[in-house]
């Protein structure tokens, strides 16, 4: 096969927040490539809805610290404290910096950015909830990903829309360069680069019920992994409370953040019981277990496996008066807040929000662990922190880590702005001092083979099938509970799996243009690898905290696992070990979790 | 319920011209997504046919398709929505006005090459604050532009029009409602350039208000409305 050959000084994979914010930076001291699966204003990022976390203070008293001691709080102990302190420092300016770049966040009547409540979020000394959610309506993310790309037009940046990166290219251990498949013809192209930034997004997709794009299968890690290089903390995954019944698709948290309450079918608000001070704003773990329990207990809407998120006035109002605060709230100002909200209710379900409450259960939604890097963003291949020269990792591909054991709503748009920002300026500096590790003979030759492989497939089994049963049983045992007879199962299916995508796969397209056929069925042995490691991670964390809760060890163990996993790839499988320290510097000792 | 679909299908590697495929589905739900349909028409008994898609939510803006006739996103129209009787149709083809590609998919570089030409970028009339922090605007001034603020640049607008039809030199809809976004912001300082641009050959005057463009958005944006107040802006001389 024909293969062409480019080379640029950086290559950033993927053109969501991270990817674009760290090809502004790098392009501005290096010769930078995006390489993009999707147009770039298809990306995740869009999808993000309710705000990005910055102690602007701009309507309460706030400080980066609480800021990170939230983060910290949040990711229940498990959070690097050195790369929160980045993250909650460094999102002051972040935010600031997306306002000059022409982001048009709401305002306050002052003229300054608005804010709103978030899970999580506190003012440290009184615990109750504070303003601190920066907002464009319900579609702050839409906003960020446009303001990227609009600003990379201006500054004359470099993509390859439509170029899916199918192989991390190295030369004896060093990396060098990324093949891609040009989507439209079917062409094999090879990147040589100094320095490679993995910005993919996450892999939703691994489950049954998600909020994530079909485009969300892990493609970065598993490239990662393929190289030889670890992945850390890949068994905590985050369940969203409130996906739309029973599509699984987001509703935001600042339906809660607005004062929306979730009722059981006793017309209950449960979150009273299980996070007594700030109830429905408790962090996404807290949530998403009270709405399994709730369904569990048989207080689900009329028995089913849902509860309501109510939004209405009314229902607003009394929660309002009840808890002794002036505010009150009408329908339009529900729907000036909320438009998107609104319109997913209207579309998919045909209810109004403002006069019936929303269906709602918990959705696989966020990957907090991934590709292990330090707070530059340089990926590492150690628990030491071995630094692997040129290659990076930022925003949800990457384990900073700075979400821990569970992300706080809002810290996925901060991660992607500062440390998409860090990626690209070590890049630039690394470009300017490293030559080119030379590329290997062939460079393209094995991955050109097992596309192929795939092309010309002709078992029985078609990648739908398998993935299907892949996303079944990931869902039934790897999602907000777990136990070690059910993580079992699910580690035998899933290697079962990868036999059969191995030995009995067949697809139908053999052509070269635009093959999404060929290249789902690609993506799917992405989503395989990524299953197995989540699961063996699952099953070698003999604890709950945060997002992984274990019903055969219900309780945290700080004597044990107060310590990230690092799975390594070796011959013949994986070895999980314990290795990598959780960075204490700010001091917080881990204390029990109470919201 | 039982839906036969019928999609335009063409692959350049195989098909010297393109023809109707004719599907079958059982087991239709009225909330099904037609989207969610094509998906069941690929994995479970096409694996050739060929579309876009991402988020499946109306949100990422790859979709964009004729369904029944009309543009929509495949993640926003619901069966239900079809008016459809058991055994029904629905007829999907790409979308009008962009080289069709494969089968749903058309070659959106023509697109993107009218968006990044109306100055689609943030360029501030004033320096930045001394203070470090944000430019302020009053609620006001940014309720102004929010409107455009939504476009998803999914090409539902464009290709709905008929004057974009007629030429592809005119930059459309969508690049218009882009540069509303800017001209109507009043932190910005390059509304001149961009009327100027708007006011060539190619620009708002190949509009001929044929309201097409408004229903075809998915964002519900006025889209018809954005490109009046373009052309009011270019008579006043500024916004």
């Amino acid at each position: 096969m024909d293969v062409k050959t480019h080379q640029f000084d950086v290559v950033v994979i993927g053109a969501g927040g991270a990817g674009m914010m760290a090809a502004l930076y790098a392009s501005r001291g290096a010769k930078t490539a995006v390489i993009s699966k999707l147009y770039p204003t298809r990306s995740h990022t869009g999808t993000a809805q309710g705000g990005i976390g910055a102690a602007l203070a701009n309507l309460d008293e706030d400080h980066w610290e609480w800021h990170a001691f939230d983060t910290i709080k949040g990711g229940d102990y498990l959070t690097d404290q050195n790369a929160a302190e980045t993250l909650a420092r460094e999102a002051i300016d972040a935010v600031i910096e997306l306002e000059l770049m022409g982001l048009p966040f709401d305002r306050n009547p002052d003229g300054t950015i608005s804010q709103r409540r978030f899970g999580g979020h506190t003012n440290n000394q009184t615990k109750k909830p504070v303003r601190r959610a920066c907002h464009a309506a319900d579609r702050t993310g839409h906003m960020i990903l446009q303001t990227l790309y609009q600003n990379c037009i201006k500054e004359k940046v470099t993509f390859f829309d439509e170029y899916q990166a199918i192989d991390l290219i190295t030369n004896d251990g060093k990396v060098c360069g990324v093949a891609a498949v040009c989507i439209d013809d079917g062409a094999i192209h090879v990147f040589h680069a100094k320095a490679i930034c993995f910005a993919t997004g996450g892999w939703g997709r691994l489950w049954e019920t998600t909020s994530n794009a079909h485009s969300l299968t892990g493609d970065g890690p598993a490239l990662v992994w393929r190289a030889g290089l670890p992945l850390q903390d890949m068994e905590f995954f985050q369940f969203h409370p409130t996906g739309l019944y029973p599509v699984g698709l987001l509703i935001t948290e600042a339906v809660r953040g607005e004062g929306g309450v979730l009722i059981n079918d006793k017309g209950e608000r449960f979150m009273e019981r299980y996070a007594p001070t700030i109830k429905d704003l408790a962090s996404r773990d807290v949530v998403a277990r009270s709405i399994y329990l709730e369904v569990q207990a048989g207080r689900g809407i009329g028995g089913k496996r849902y509860v309501h998120l109510d939004v209405r006035p009314e229902t607003v109002n009394r929660y309002l008066a009840e808890a002794g605060e002036d505010r009150r709230v009408d329908a339009d100002y529900i729907l000036s807040k909320l438009p998107d909200i609104t319109d997913f209710c209207h579309t998919y379900l045909g209810i109004d929000p403002t006069k019936s409450p929303i269906p709602i259960q918990p959705t696989a939604h966020y990957g907090m662990g991934g590709i292990p890097t330090n707070l530059d963003a340089e990926v590492i291949s150690t628990g030491a922190g071995t630094v692997v020269p040129g290659l990076y990792a930022a925003g949800e591909v990457a384990c900073v880590s700075v979400h821990g054991a569970n992300r706080l709503g809002t810290n996925s748009l901060t991660d992607l702005i500062v440390f998409g920002r860090k990626a690209g300026k070590a890049m630039a500096d690394y470009a300017r001092q490293a030559d080119f590790v030379p590329l290997p003979a062939d460079p393209a030759g094995k991955i050109v083979a097992e596309i192929e492989r795939i092309r010309k497939s002709s078992g029985k089994t078609k990648p739908y099938t398998i993935r299907q049963e892949m996303q079944k049983v990931m869902m039934d045992h790897v999602s907000v509970f777990r136990e070690a007879p059910g993580l079992q199962k699910a580690l035998d299916t899933v290697r079962e799996l990868k036999s059969r995508y191995q030995n009995d796969l067949a697809i139908e397209d053999r052509g070269m243009r635009f093959n999404t056929d060929l290249l789902e069925a690609w993506e799917l042995g992405c989503m395989l690898d990524l299953a197995e490691i989540t699961t063996l991670s699952a099953i070698e964390r003999k604890e709950s905290r945060g997002g992984h809760s274990r019903e055969d060890y219900p309780k945290r163990d700080d004597v044990n696992f107060l310590v990230h996993t690092m799975a390594y790839p070796e011959k013949g499988g994986i070895r999980i070990a314990h290795d990598r320290a959780v960075d204490l510097s700010l001091g917080y000792q881990p204390a029990e979790r109470v919201y | 319920m039982k839906v036969k679909f019928r999609i335009r299908r063409f692959n350049p590697e195989v098909d010297k011209k393109p023809y109707w495929g004719e599907y079958t589905l059982d087991n239709v739900e009225p909330t099904d997504r037609i989207l969610e349909l094509l998906h069941r028409v690929k994995w479970e008994q096409d694996g050739t046919l060929t579309l876009r898609r991402s988020c499946a939510h109306g949100v990422c803006g790859s979709d964009a398709m004729r369904i029944n006739g009309v543009n929509k996103l495949a993640c926003k129209v619901l069966v239900k929505t079809l008016d459809l009787k058991d055994g029904g149709q629905v007829q999907v083809e790409p979308i009008l006005g962009l080289p069709v590609v494969k089968d749903l998919v058309v070659d959106f570089e023509p697109f993107f090459d009218h968006y990044r030409a109306v100055m689609p970028y943030f360029m501030p009339a004033t320096p930045r604050p001394g203070d470090g922090r944000e430019r302020r605007q009053s609620p006001e001034d940014r309720a102004r532009f929010d409107d455009t603020t939504k476009c998803i640049l999914c090409a539902c607008c464009t290709t709905s029009c008929p004057s974009f039809w007629a030429s592809g030199e005119y930059v459309g809809p969508a690049a218009i409602v882009n540069a509303h976004r800017f001209i109507f912001d009043s932190r910005d300082g390059a509304t001149q350039e961009r009327l100027n641009i708007l006011s060539e050959e190619s620009g708002v005057w190949r509009c001929r208000t044929i309201f097409n463009c408004t229903p075809a958005c998915p964002r519900e944006i006025e889209v018809t409305r954005a490109i009046g107040e373009v052309k009011l802006a270019i008579q006043r001389n500024g916004r």
